[in-house]
């Protein structure tokens, strides 16, 4: 399975679902991730899967829920409009407790916005998007390879914690093509034979609700749970890159799109003696705190580039140890690529 | 001395929330007595909808499953995608099936899903307090229509099964109701025969309950249900809207003599 090969990033995410052993996807046209349903419209009938058009992104995240509650590994996809319409259903199955995988490649907003690749879902993705006290993992590949192993790793970790896993792309992401290597097939799967519904056989019948009622203290000490095994994925699950950050005297922090953009820029900066680095989170919840404070120890400037108008800044505010004004900020919003030309003429402006 | 009665073994020994003289209570026994004769307690999911029968699943002792508001139709489609060789009751009050959940409840229907659809109507919001459901009756009073549901303003009650026979791939529809033995018992047969038609890999199943929600009426639990007679079934016919495996086959859901044929024919005379 270590042959190379070419794939766009959207069917990437496809295959890298199906090798992960899902069996189950629901989902709702919307550009810029057509291929995916696409793919597993060609793929899920020939390997005895579901692949199910919904009627609408709200049905679609809700078949997810009957499927995960089934005890299977699914997913759905969508681009931002269609997931601002799943909060209601990410929201139940945070209270549920149940896993599956969501992917967003994000495009232009608010709104209809547009349909080229954009960052302008952090908060949604990352704060919650749907009612209550919440989170799902937020992982941010970088290029087509990670969008493949991450989506393997979602559901990974998404069975783990019982929590919903979303991978969060763009436009620019699930459009390219690049080589990559195919993760290698998820052969056992964990048994959810202690939770799922399959029937009661031999049992007395089980539920799965997020309704907590009675007595009094029943959803509070709910929450509580839900508020450690969150802090569990904090203290385990955080992924990030640091890159050339060592002896950086600025450090750009960028995830996705624009971190591949950024990384060309301190290419740049390193051939003219600038001594610059990157920082990229993976997991954009739990977010990297530890990692970014290392990353920046020596930095006298943070800039932080997003392809929105700042948001991911606001983590790197709180998180890097630094005093709020060195945190700077560039941002393209609207579907537009960060340039490598502001970002190395911003960085000069430090030094 | 014989015993001619017990409570059915899938309805669990604990007190329900419901009112007194509710329609919940009757359904739930009818569908455990039906899950108990036709041996499939270990085999059914049930999935419960947002409204007074949100915890079906603690009387009814099967796996249970609890869905958003108006998502049933949608939740029961993923869960039966991946147990297809189990039953699928998807239990749904009138707000959650004809106004919140109206695109689930037809496209999971027109799909034709292997599920059975129970739809509970008693023409009003009975959880949140006596609001006006898409059910309502003309005239109706309730929390929000204090003065009547006006239909120049509001529109008319919808009627589920009509809509639903509209479609070609249920196997079976009909409407029933739960204000006397003699119609509890059709009601009985009715569930009994879409779980069984489920059970068979027939397609997709749809009984629609008239139900009585005293409480909210404001009526004594006999009133009630008179009410459900002298109101409600004028308006909701309880009738055999199609049995597809037994025969009963309306226009609607024979395309090949209707839509299809006819696009067939202009199909063939374009060439």
């Amino acid at each position: 399975m270590s042959k190379k090969i070419l794939m766009k990033g959207n069917e990437a995410i496809g295959e890298a679902a199906i090798l992960a052993g899902c069996r189950h996807y629901f989902a709702y046209p919307i550009t810029p991730q057509n291929e995916i349903p696409a793919y597993m419209a060609e793929r899920m009938p020939s390997i005895n899967g579901t692949f199910l058009q919904a009627e609408s992104e709200v049905a679609a995240i809700n078949m997810v829920m009957g499927a995960s509650a089934g005890g299977a590994r699914v997913m759905t996809s969508s681009s931002s409009p269609g997931i601002a319409l799943k909060q209601e259903g990410l929201s139940y199955l945070a209270g549920a407790e149940l896993p599956a995988v969501v992917v967003n490649m994000m495009r232009g907003g608010p709104g209809l916005g547009n349909i080229a690749g954009s960052q302008g879902d952090y908060y949604q993705a990352v704060r919650g998007g749907g009612n209550g006290d919440y989170h799902t993992i937020v992982i941010a590949p970088g290029n087509v390879q990670e969008l493949a192993d991450h989506t393997v790793k979602a559901f990974e970790l998404a069975d783990k914690y019982r929590m919903v896993v979303m991978i969060l792309g763009d436009g620019y992401l699930g459009q390219m093509s690049e080589p990559l290597v195919l993760p290698e097939e998820v052969k056992n799967l964990p048994s959810k034979e202690s939770w799922a519904l399959t029937g009661a056989k031999g049992r007395k019948g089980r539920a799965i609700a997020s309704l907590k009622l009675a007595p009094d203290d029943l959803l509070y000490k709910h929450n509580l749970h839900l508020a450690q095994k969150y802090a569990q994925v904090c203290d385990n699950e955080t992924m990030s890159e640091a890159y050339m950050c060592g002896d950086a005297d600025v450090v750009i922090a960028a995830y996705g799109t624009s971190a591949r953009i950024c990384r060309k820029a301190v290419k740049m900066l390193r051939a003219e003696g600038i001594k610059v680095g990157l920082f990229r989170p993976i997991t954009l919840w739990p977010f990297p705190k530890k990692e970014l404070k290392d990353a920046v120890l020596n930095a006298k400037k943070v800039l932080t580039v997003e392809m929105s108008m700042g948001q991911m800044v606001d983590d790197i505010r709180l998180n890097s140890g630094k005093n709020p004004d060195d945190v700077d900020f560039y941002g393209t919003p609207g579907g537009l690529l960060p340039k490598v030309d502001a970002i190395i003429e911003k960085v000069k402006s430090y030094v | 001395m014989s015993k001619i009665y017990t409570k059915p073994d899938a309805l669990r020994d604990v007190k329900t929330h419901y009112c007194a003289g509710c329609g919940h209570g009757i359904v739930h026994k009818l569908i455990s007595q039906i899950i108990d004769e036709l041996g499939i307690r270990e085999e059914t999911l049930l999935v419960a909808p947002v409204g007074c029968s949100v915890l079906a699943y603690n009387y009814i002792d099967v796996d249970g499953l609890e869905a958003a508001h108006g998502r049933a139709p949608a939740v029961s489609t993923g869960l039966k995608r991946v147990h297809k060789d189990k039953v699928v009751i998807c239990y749904q009050g009138d707000g959650d099936l004809l106004a919140i959940g109206t695109a689930e409840t037809i496209h999971a229907a027109n799909r034709g899903e292997h599920i059975t659809v129970i739809f509970i109507n008693n023409a009003i919001y009975g959880m949140t307090g006596g609001q006006m459901a898409p059910t309502t009756l003309e005239c109706q009073v309730t929390k929000t229509s204090p003065f009547g549901r006006k239909a120049d303003d509001v529109g008319y009650p919808i009627r589920a099964c009509e809509l639903l026979d509209t479609l070609v791939a249920p196997v079976y529809i009909e409407r029933t109701a739960v204000y006397d033995v003699k119609h509890i018992n059709q009601t009985k047969a009715a569930i009994k025969k879409a779980l069984t038609y489920q059970k068979e890999g027939k397609g997709y199943s749809f009984v629609e309950v008239l139900s009585m929600c005293p409480t909210n009426w404001g009526a004594d639990p006999v009133k009630a249900a008179e009410w459900v007679k002298t109101a409600m079934e004028p308006y909701y016919p309880v009738k055999l809207f199609r049995d597809i495996p037994a025969g009963n086959i309306p226009d609607a859901a024979a395309p090949e003599t209707t839509s299809a044929a006819q696009r067939k024919a202009e199909r063939k005379a374009d060439k």
